[in-house]
C-alpha cells in the first residue's frame, strides 16, 4: 500500500476507497442501535390506536426495521407513550421506564403526551409526559398521523446516531 | 396435597387488555377462582372539563370517549342538543350523518374483530380488516380533515357539505367491500383453533346479559333482540330496512359472528342511504350562541360497542351546567368480574378481547 | 315521544302524592330518598327492565340522583329522579335490582359523593387512591396542570 501524503498518513476517505472501514466502538453501536430500535408496546389512548395503524399494512413500520414491538419493558429500547397519562396511571408509567434498559429513549406522542392536550385543564390529567420521564421526541397531533410516527422514528434514528449533532443544537457548542 | 392459590396482577399495562385495564386475578393453578376489574387509568375528568365549554366546544371531546367511532360519539351530542332546542335539521344532512355513522360502526367493528382474532394469536387476521378500516379513515380525512377525531357534526346539521372525492371513494368501497367479507368468512369461520377457543367459552344468559346492562353486540350476542335503532329510532333510521342479528348462547364465538353480520347490515344501510342522498343544505338555522332553555335532555343511540347515552343539563347560560355520558364500554365490563370465574387464564384473554371495550369510553 | 303505558298514573295509584309527577313531561316523575327502592323495583316488575343509566348533577342547593329507565321490548322510557340534601346526601342502592347498578352508583359516590345505602363495595372507581372531594361538585376547584 502506498503513502502518498506529507505524514505518510491515509486520511479515512483514501482508506474507505481502498475497502477499509475505520470507526470507534461507540459509533458503531449507535450505528446498530438506530437500525434496529424496539420499541415497547404500551397504549394509553387514541394515539395508541394509531401507533397500531402504523406497523400494519398500509404504513408498514417495518420497512425501517422499527416493527418489532415488544410487550416486556425490559426487552424494549423505545418507549413511545401514545395518550394521556392520567395521575393514576402517573406511578406505572414512571416505573415502566425504569425498567427499560439503558439506553432507552422516549417518545411523546400526541398532544396530550406532550402537554396534556385538550384535557390539560383538568384535575386528573398529567400535563405532559416530561413532567414523569426525560422525553426525545415530540410527536405533535391529536392523534399524530401514522407518517408523522414513522418519521418520528426516523429523527430518533438520526438523533442516537449523531450524538455530537445532538450535543450541538442543544448547547449550542 | 395442599394448595394455595396466588394473585395475578393483569395491567394496567399489558398487551391483550387494549389499553390500560387492570384486572386483579385470583387464581388455582390455571384456573380463576376470584377476580377484581380496576378501572379509571385512563380517567380524564371530561365530565368536569365539559362544565368550562360551550356548547359547540363539547364536540371535539366526545370524539374522544369512543376514540374508534368519533361520529357516532358526535351524533349523540348534537341529538341531545336538538332535542333539547327543538331543532330540525335538514334532510341531507341526516342522510349523510347515517351514512357516516354506518361507516364508522363498520370501522370500529373491523377493529374490534381484528384485535380479537390477533389477541387469539392470529396475527394475519388483524391485516385485512384494517385495510378496509383504512379505506374508511381516509374518505373520514377527506371530510373532516382528521382520521380519527373528526368533529365533523354540528348542532343543527354538518361543518359542511361532503368532499367530492367522497362520492368516488365510497363507490369503490362499496364494490369492493362485500369481497372482504366474503374473504374473511372463509378465513375465519371454520378455523379449528378458532372455535375450539372461543366456542363455549364466556358464556352469558341473557337475564344475566340484562341484569348487568349489557348493550351493543354483547348483548345480542346472549339472544337478545335490542337495538335502539329498531326501538326507539332516532335520526332517520326507520326509513331503511336492515335486520338486528342475535346469538344464540352469548359466548365468545357467537360475540364474533354477531359482529361479522352486523357489519352486513350496516354495509346495506350506506347502500340505501347513498342511494336516496337528497340535495339541499347541511346546516339549519340555528342561532350563532347557543343558549339552550333551563331544563335537562337524556337522549341515547346505539354505538358500535352498544348504547350510548348522552344527559345536559342547562342552566340557561352558553355553557352546560352538566353533561354525563352513559358509555356502554363501562356497563359491558362491569360484568367481567362474574364471567372470569372457573375459566383459564387463555380463555380470560378470549373474553377480554370479545367484548371490544375501549378504555376511553370506560373511564370518561 | 309518548309512552304507550302511563306510568305516571301508574304510580300516583300505587303510591298517592309520595311520588311526584312532573307535568309538563309525561316521562318524568320524581320520587324521594325513603322510596325510591320500591318505586323502581315496581317499575321494574312493570316492565321497565332496562336501567340504563343512573346519572346525578348538583343543582347547588340540592343535588339530584336522576334513573333512565328503559325497556329491552318496548320504546318506553321513564325518568326517575331523586332529591337530596346538600347535608344528607344519601338514597338506597339498586344493586339488589341490577347489577349494573353496582358501578354506576360507584362513579357517582366517586365524582358526585353521594352515597347508596346497603351498597356491597362502595368505594371509588374511577379517581385514584388518596384522591380528595368529588370533582363534579360545584364547589370543587380544578387544579390545573397548564404550565
Amino acid at each position: 500500500m502506498a503513502i502518498d501524503n506529507e505524514n505518510g498518513y491515509m486520511t479515512q476517505e483514501e482508506l474507505e476507497e481502498k475497502g477499509i472501514l475505520l470507526t470507534s466502538l461507540d459509533k458503531l453501536f449507535n450505528w446498530a442501535r438506530s437500525w434496529s430500535l424496539w420499541p415497547f408496546q404500551f397504549g394509553l389512548a387514541c394515539c395508541a390506536i394509531e401507533m397500531i395503524c402504523t406497523t400494519q399494512a398500509r404504513f408498514d413500520i417495518s420497512r425501517f426495521g422499527y416493527e418489532v414491538f415488544r410487550n416486556s419493558p425490559r426487552q424494549a429500547d423505545v418507549m413511545i407513550i401514545a395518550g394521556t397519562i392520567t395521575e393514576k396511571m402517573r406511578p406505572s408509567v414512571e416505573r415502566l421506564y425504569h425498567q427499560i434498559a439503558e439506553p432507552r429513549w422516549v417518545i411523546a406522542m400526541g398532544n396530550c403526551a406532550i402537554s396534556g392536550g385538550p384535557f390539560v385543564d383538568s384535575y386528573a390529567v398529567v400535563p405532559g409526559a416530561d413532567d414523569i420521564v426525560p422525553v426525545d421526541i415530540y410527536i405533535p397531533g391529536c392523534p399524530p398521523r401514522p407518517e408523522a410516527l414513522i418519521h418520528g422514528m426516523l429523527q430518533l434514528k438520526e438523533k442516537v446516531n449523531s450524538p455530537a449533532k445532538v450535543r450541538f443544537k442543544k448547547y449550542g457548542k | 396435597m395442599k394448595t394455595q392459590t396466588y394473585t395475578l396482577n393483569l395491567g394496567p399495562q399489558h398487551p391483550s387488555t387494549h389499553g390500560v385495564l387492570r384486572v386483579v386475578l385470583e387464581l388455582d393453578g390455571e384456573t380463576c377462582v376470584g377476580s377484581k376489574t380496576h378501572v379509571g387509568y385512563l380517567h380524564r375528568g371530561i365530565e368536569k372539563i365539559l362544565e368550562d365549554r360551550t356548547y359547540p366546544q363539547v364536540i371535539p371531546y366526545t370524539d374522544r370517549l369512543d376514540y374508534l367511532a368519533g361520529i357516532n360519539n358526535n351524533l349523540v351530542y348534537v341529538q341531545t342538543m336538538e332535542k333539547m332546542m327543538n331543532i330540525e335539521i335538514p334532510e341531507r344532512a341526516e342522510y349523510i350523518r347515517v351514512m357516516l355513522a354506518e361507516l364508522m360502526r363498520i370501522a370500529s367493528h373491523m377493529v374490534g374483530i381484528g384485535i380479537y382474532i390477533m389477541d387469539l394469536g392470529a396475527i394475519s387476521a388483524v391485516f385485512y380488516p384494517f385495510i378496509e378500516r383504512e379505506k374508511i379513515l381516509d374518505m373520514m380525512a377527506h371530510l373532516s380533515g382528521s382520521r380519527m377525531t373528526f368533529n365533523y357534526m354540528r348542532i343543527g346539521g354538518l361543518a359542511h357539505d361532503i368532499h367530492s372525492d367522497f362520492k368516488p371513494e365510497l363507490d369503490k368501497f362499496i364494490v369492493e367491500f362485500p369481497r372482504f367479507i366474503e374473504d374473511y368468512h372463509r378465513l375465519i369461520d371454520d378455523n379449528e383453533i378458532f372455535i375450539a377457543r372461543t366456542k363455549n367459552v364466556g358464556t352469558i344468559t341473557a337475564e344475566k346479559a340484562k341484569s348487568y346492562g349489557l348493550t351493543g353486540p354483547n348483548l345480542r350476542a346472549c339472544g337478545v333482540k335490542h337495538d335502539i335503532r329498531k326501538t326507539n329510532p332516532y335520526g332517520i333510521y326507520n326509513r331503511f330496512d336492515f335486520e338486528v342479528p342475535v346469538g344464540e348462547i352469548g359466548d365468545c364465538y357467537d360475540r364474533y359472528v354477531v359482529r361479522m353480520k352486523e357489519v352486513e347490515e350496516s354495509f346495506k344501510i350506506i347502500q340505501q342511504a347513498y342511494k336516496e342522498l337528497p340535495d339541499g343544505p347541511v346546516m339549519a338555522k340555528v342561532p350563532k350562541l347557543i343558549k339552550p332553555p333551563i331544563g335537562d335532555v337524556y337522549h341515547q343511540t346505539e354505538n358500535p360497542k352498544g348504547v350510548l347515552g348522552c344527559y345536559v343539563v342547562s342552566d340557561g347560560t352558553p355553557k352546560p351546567s352538566r353533561v354525563h355520558f352513559r358509555r356502554p364500554s363501562f356497563n359491558n365490563i362491569s360484568i367481567f368480574d362474574e364471567i372470569f370465574i372457573g375459566h383459564k387464564i387463555a380463555d380470560i384473554i378470549a373474553i377480554l378481547a370479545s367484548f371490544d371495550f375501549v378504555l376511553g369510553e370506560v373511564d370518561a | 315521544m309518548e309512552n304507550k303505558i302511563n306510568y305516571q298514573e301508574m304510580l300516583t295509584g300505587k303510591f298517592g302524592d309520595k311520588v311526584v309527577i312532573n307535568a309538563e313531561k309525561s316521562y318524568e316523575v320524581y320520587a324521594n330518598a325513603d322510596n325510591s327502592l320500591e318505586v323502581l323495583e315496581f317499575l321494574k316488575a312493570e316492565g321497565l327492565n332496562f336501567l340504563a343509566d343512573i346519572s346525578s348533577a348538583d343543582y347547588k342547593d340540592y343535588f339530584e340522583v336522576v334513573y333512565q329507565l328503559y325497556s329491552f321490548d318496548d320504546p318506553d322510557h321513564l325518568i326517575v329522579k331523586v332529591k337530596l340534601t346538600h347535608d344528607n346526601p344519601q338514597v338506597t342502592s339498586l344493586t339488589s335490582l341490577w347489577a349494573t347498578a353496582d358501578w354506576l352508583e360507584r362513579e357517582v359516590y366517586d365524582l358526585m359523593g353521594i352515597t347508596f345505602i346497603n351498597h356491597p363495595n362502595l368505594e371509588r372507581i374511577l379517581t385514584w387512591e388518596g384522591f380528595e372531594g368529588h370533582p363534579l361538585r360545584k364547589d370543587f376547584v380544578s387544579k390545573s396542570g397548564r404550565k
